[in-house]
């Protein structure tokens, strides 16, 4: 059972890191584009 | 679809719920394996969805080659991601599965071998993509996704052709499958391929705002120019 275990806790890990990447990329992204958006 | 998103995201999660509920409790138990076959509602779903984004990502490169679409380039990037991510699934769950049904974590047959095969390219495909600054870099990378796809069949049909470590195919392949556990592998697919398709959706909308980032930031370069002040 601790394989099992271990693989869908596995799963959500992997997949839970790459949305988390995503929501650190996109957080960036609207950094940067809020530097540079204000110049008159 | 931006404000459909949260309602799909709502229902995707109660899918996997679900899913998760009939893996785990609905689905027989294998005279067998016993309860650690279960993996294999996380492991063949998310090998079946790795399929389909790497196809989509075949598809979109071989667009993006003959009419050079820059939103068919994104989709390759997005499908290419989110297609490793699912590959990274597949090959940590196996071994997960094989080392109480072996007795070992991995060898090298032609179905495990192919699909870390497919990783490598993939993750060499998106290692372009990030690392290479040329203005050839998108074609560069959908030519090595048109070559890379052809691991694909091979991938698939090891099992087919192959005397393999890997279980034979039970579904198309003249294998056969316990009904009620077929349906639950196909609700299982069912709610990873949504999810699949959700996340891949994210990345395809953070690839066009990251295009539109550059574009301003090359505009900015040029107005800084002094021969364009």
């Amino acid at each position: 059972m601790n394989y099992l275990y271990a693989a869908y806790a596995a799963t959500w890990i992997i997949h839970g890191s790459y949305l988390c990447s995503l929501a650190i990329r996109y957080r960036r992204l609207k950094r940067e584009m809020k530097d540079l958006k204000p110049r008159p | 679809m931006k404000k459909a998103f949260p309602i799909l995201a709502i229902l995707t999660a109660a899918l996997l719920g679900y899913a998760f509920y009939e893996a785990m409790f609905v689905a027989p138990t294998d005279q067998m394996q016993g309860d650690v076959y279960r993996i294999i509602y996380y492991h063949v779903p998310s090998g079946w969805t790795m399929f389909v984004f790497f196809f989509t990502n075949f598809i979109a490169s071989i667009v993006y080659l003959i009419r050079r679409n820059p939103k068919a380039d994104a989709v390759a990037v997005a499908a290419a991601e989110v297609g490793l991510v699912f590959c990274t699934v597949v090959l940590v769950t196996g071994p997960l599965w094989a080392r109480p049904v072996w007795g070992i974590w991995w060898t090298w047959d032609w179905r495990l071998t192919s699909t870390l095969v497919l990783w490598l390219i993939y993750a060499s495909y998106l290692i372009l993509r990030r690392f290479s600054t040329g203005g050839q870099t998108p074609v560069l990378a959908a030519a090595l996704a048109v070559f890379g796809a052809l691991d694909m069949p091979l991938v698939y049909f090891s099992i087919w052709f192959f005397r393999t470590q890997h279980p034979q195919p039970v579904v198309g392949g003249g294998g056969s499958i316990d009904p009620s556990m077929l349906r639950v592998w196909m609700i299982s697919w069912a709610a990873f391929l949504c999810f699949g398709w959700l996340v891949f959706w994210l990345r395809y909308r953070l690839e066009i705002f990251k295009r539109e980032v550059e574009e301003t930031h090359s505009l900015e370069a040029m107005l800084e120019e002094p021969r364009f002040r």
